[in-house]
């Protein structure tokens, strides 16, 4: 009984912390959303009301494109820089990782580094072409930056995992005759799933949930954080911020534990 | 019996290799190396590890490029540029390499499924080789929900289910513990004889080359130092080397005069009859052709252990501080230590090594 | 040798991944010291872009480091405890618990920034300090540096240790001390530098929580894309730059040593 005391005593800073500053705040969050003109209707305005569903439905296009490009460029080079041993492989790898460390807003500005008026693209452009290409504020500017984003931290995910993989798996196949899509669509991606789906989801959240990449490039697009954003800052529409923000914390709690379940799934199955 | 072995009448093919050399960042791993391996031969590489062995069987199965042109043949066919997709070589791993996404009946099958065979027949052919492995039980079961033998009899399965020219197996039963080990040695070798197919067996145990091979190469050092049948290898190792990692060898040093080879010993008299005339000689003979004598020209040694191992024991003992020989004899026999022994050897198993290194 | 073209393809395409990552960097941190970005290299090199971010910024700079020790010690003091608790109970409760704790990671930083705004919104001493933009911080890293101390505990046979201290006649909590605070160091220290590297970058939160007091670097950063001419915006972000590349390098190490730790 003196041990049970004694873990009580070690999880109370836990408690009392997540007590008072998530679970009140977010019940007050829920309270807040009720309170609106609509009541509790409001929680269904984000699919109800034209605006807020564009928005949402632009969001999700844009986080499952993210989410499918980054783990298609990710799987790629997950791949190429497993198993494998060459100069300067430390260091690709370390400045491959490196954005890890960005804050979205930073994100947004290398998209502008990139993209925009006086960036990278724009000049070679001009240079080669005459022509203007800018697109760091347009939803491609957007996908981009969230791609940047996100290849760092889905690449760690994959690679951990393809690192794992027994290469004599790889082999086996081809002794047996098996060209290289057939290698990926049997051996390799199987093997990789556990990993995409949890490096996916992540991703998807992220995506979702960004607010600094956005605050940055979209200043003409409405995705979902920047309709939270303006509903409580400019229209000081709490309620309505409040309960839109509850859907979208919604979505991507779904989409992490989704596929937590799917990937701890196929770890004992398989 | 007769139906099972009709399937694979003699399918594997002759391989010739051909001063085959491998060199890894200006490290040669193979030493020029020719080989000659008949159709249906089954061939131990036997070594310890970073000898070549693996490199060898990876060369011949085109998991590694060869540093040049015709060096590799199967039939005479050069396949040296042959990637191992395009070999047709049945490879069995030593982690088995079983794909944990399958059943066990969808990895013997993969290999068809790869080369467009449909379903139908695919899936009898499976069930074939199933069965002659003893697993049509677990044809639907998860790779990951069987045991250790039932894996490796898997993976045997699905490397033959292609119809390879050759059989390659690297370290095949290392993963196994050692009763498993043992029984699924003989069964192994069975199946391959059975099978008839060309097969090139890589392991570091000399066990289990000795009950699999038809021939053994004894490498070191990326060159192959004997090769040869597993009885001749056992008691006409070619040097050193060979006689030490095929078995356990007495060694003895000294001058050999009139055929009997004087050692210099504290007990007395240290002869062996070894016949020939005068020299310096190293001579060897294994713990189990040593005999009790009490005739002359025996060497005298005292006990200092003994090991029971049922139908025989172990003793060590020694003709000098610090030189000692290991004597296989009848465990019915009673020795204490401390105790002088007097034996000899059979002249016809002794062997004799120039003395030089 | 001839390679594969899909592995030509892999190194073609992950080389063009990592030209994407790192040349804006070199673009941002060329920028921040060229005299004129768009005039190019002829115009020359100047640290004026940086020295004018100092005297405008250099509270950010301060602010986030200040935020960023007190969220590590506040993320040590509640988070190792914490979880040693939850691997000592395990079983349903703890999952439960583990869940409820991670949850901020799972929603958006917005979204809780709203909620802890509503909740705590009207006590104004507590609204308008620094602390409440800490108690942000401290909500999204709690989970990273439980995680990380989670992990090492279940590679390490903490049962055994603690039952041989217990052996021994060691209290609980001095056996929590001796033996299984230093056996979780290397767990500690990833979580460590992990939450003081999310904490200076944090700006999903903060951007709601702070006031124009209690403004920490990644604010600032936003103001400045917002407002400063490009070498200004690329000169403080490469202070930004040089504050995480110090606790990336020490990430680095510490998972290295853990990998070498766990291989011998």
């Amino acid at each position: 009984m003196r041990s049970r005391s004694f873990d009580v005593l070690l999880i109370l800073p836990a408690a009392i912390f997540t007590l008072a500053f998530l679970i009140l705040p977010l019940a007050r969050l829920t309270v807040e959303a009720g309170t609106g003109p609509s009541g509790f209707a409001g929680f269904f305005a984000i699919l109800t009301e034209a605006r807020y569903r564009n928005s949402l439905l632009v969001t999700l296009a844009l986080s499952i494109v993210t989410t499918l490009a980054t783990l298609a460029l990710a799987t790629i080079a997950a791949q190429t820089l497993a198993h494998r041993k060459f100069p300067g492989r430390g260091l690709l790898l370390s400045l491959m990782t490196f954005p890890l460390a960005f804050p979205g807003v930073v994100v947004g500005f290398m998209i502008i580094l990139f993209g925009g008026r006086l960036g990278l693209v724009n000049s070679l452009s001009m240079a080669a072409f005459g022509t203007r290409a800018i697109f760091a504020y347009s939803l491609f500017g957007l996908f981009l930056g969230y791609v940047y984003f996100s290849v760092p931290r889905v690449l760690l995910t994959l690679l951990a995992a393809a690192e794992k993989l027994d290469p004599s798996l790889v082999e086996a196949a081809r002794s047996l005759g098996a060209g290289p899509l057939a290698i990926q669509r049997d051996v390799v991606l199987p093997a990789l799933f556990p990993a995409m789906y949890t490096g996916g989801a992540l991703c998807f959240a992220t995506a979702m949930g960004a607010f600094g990449t956005a605050f940055t490039l979209a200043t003409s697009i409405d995705v979902v954080p920047m309709l939270i954003y303006t509903e409580f800052t400019l229209a000081t529409n709490a309620g309505m911020a409040a309960s839109i923000s509850i859907a979208l914390g919604a979505i991507t709690w779904a989409a992490l534990a989704l596929a937590r379940s799917r990937a701890m799934r196929d770890t004992k199955g398989g | 019996m007769n139906a099972r072995a009709e399937a694979f009448t003699r399918c594997g093919s002759a391989i010739t290799t051909n001063a085959l050399t491998k060199t890894f960042h200006g490290h040669t791993v193979l030493q020029p190396t020719h080989l000659e391996i008949a159709s249906g031969e089954i061939l131990v590489l036997l070594g310890p590890s970073g000898c070549g062995k693996t490199t060898l069987l990876r060369l011949i199965a085109g998991l590694e490029q060869p540093d040049g042109p015709n060096m590799i043949r199967f039939d005479g066919e050069d396949v040296s540029a042959l990637p191992i997709e395009k070999r047709n070589v049945g490879m069995v791993f030593q982690s088995y390499a079983l794909f944990p996404n399958m059943t066990v009946a969808e990895n013997v099958g993969y290999g068809l499924k790869v080369k467009g065979i449909r379903r139908k027949q695919r899936e009898s052919e499976t069930k074939r080789l199933l069965a002659l492995v003893g697993l049509e039980d677990y044809a639907d079961r998860r790779i990951t929900t069987v045991s250790g033998g039932q894996r490796q009899r898997t993976a045997l399965a699905r490397a033959l289910a292609i119809k390879p020219r050759v059989l390659l197996l690297d370290e095949p039963l290392a993963a196994l513990d050692a009763v498993l080990r043992e029984r699924l040695r003989v069964e192994i070798g069975l199946l391959l004889r059975e099978f008839g197919i060309t097969a090139v067996y890589v392991t570091h145990d000399q066990a289990e080359a000795m009950a699999i091979g038809d021939r053994i190469a004894v490498m070191q050092r990326g060159r192959i130092e004997q090769i040869g049948a597993p009885k001749a290898i056992y008691h006409r190792p070619a040097n050193d080397f060979v006689a030490d990692f095929v078995g356990t060898m007495n060694r003895l040093e000294g001058r050999v005069s009139d055929g009997i080879l004087a050692v210099d010993a504290e007990h007395t008299q240290a002869r062996l009859r070894v016949g020939g005339g005068d020299r310096s000689a190293v001579v060897c003979f294994r713990p189990e052709v040593a005999r009790l004598t009490a005739g002359p020209g025996a060497i005298r040694a005292r006990v200092i252990a003994t090991t029971f191992f049922g139908a025989t024991q172990r003793l060590v003992a020694e003709v000098a501080p610090g030189r000692q020989l290991q004597l296989d004899l009848a465990s019915s026999l009673h020795f204490a230590p401390g105790q002088i022994v007097a034996f000899d050897a059979d002249p016809q198993a002794i062997i004799e090594f120039e003395k030089d290194a | 040798m001839g390679l594969r073209w899909t592995t030509l393809a892999g190194f073609a395409i992950t080389a063009l991944i990592a030209l994407f990552l790192v040349v804006p960097v070199l673009l941002s941190v060329y920028a921040g010291l060229s005299v004129n970005y768009a005039r190019g290299i002829s115009a020359g090199f100047t640290l004026d872009w940086v020295r004018q971010v100092w005297s405008l910024y250099s509270d950010t700079v301060w602010r986030s480091l200040i935020v960023a020790l007190m969220t590590l010690a506040l993320t040590l003091l509640i988070g190792v405890p914490g979880a040693y608790a939850l691997v000592r109970r395990g079983g349903r409760f703890a999952r439960i618990v583990e869940e409820l704790v991670t949850l901020p990671v799972a929603i958006p930083g917005l979204a809780l920034a709203l909620a802890l705004i509503l909740a705590y919104g009207g006590f104004g001493a507590f609204r308008q300090s620094t602390l409440f933009v800490v108690v942000g911080h401290v909500l999204f890293t709690l989970p990273f540096m439980m995680r990380a101390v989670i992990a090492i505990l279940e590679t390490i046979d903490w049962r055994t240790l603690d039952e041989g201290a217990a052996s021994l006649g060691s209290p609980a909590w001095l056996r929590f001390f001796d033996v299984i605070l230093p056996n979780v160091r290397p767990g500690i220290v990833a979580g460590a530098l992990t939450v003081v590297t999310l904490s200076i970058g944090e700006f999903n939160l903060t951007w709601m929580l702070h006031t124009p007091m209690t403004k920490t670097l990644p604010v600032g950063l936003a103001d400045a894309y917002a407002s400063m001419r490009l070498e200004v915006a690329s000169a403080y972000t490469l202070v930004f730059l040089i504050m995480v590349i110090p606790l990336l390098i020490g990430l680095q190490l510490a998972a290295d040593l853990t990998e070498k730790r766990t291989k011998s």
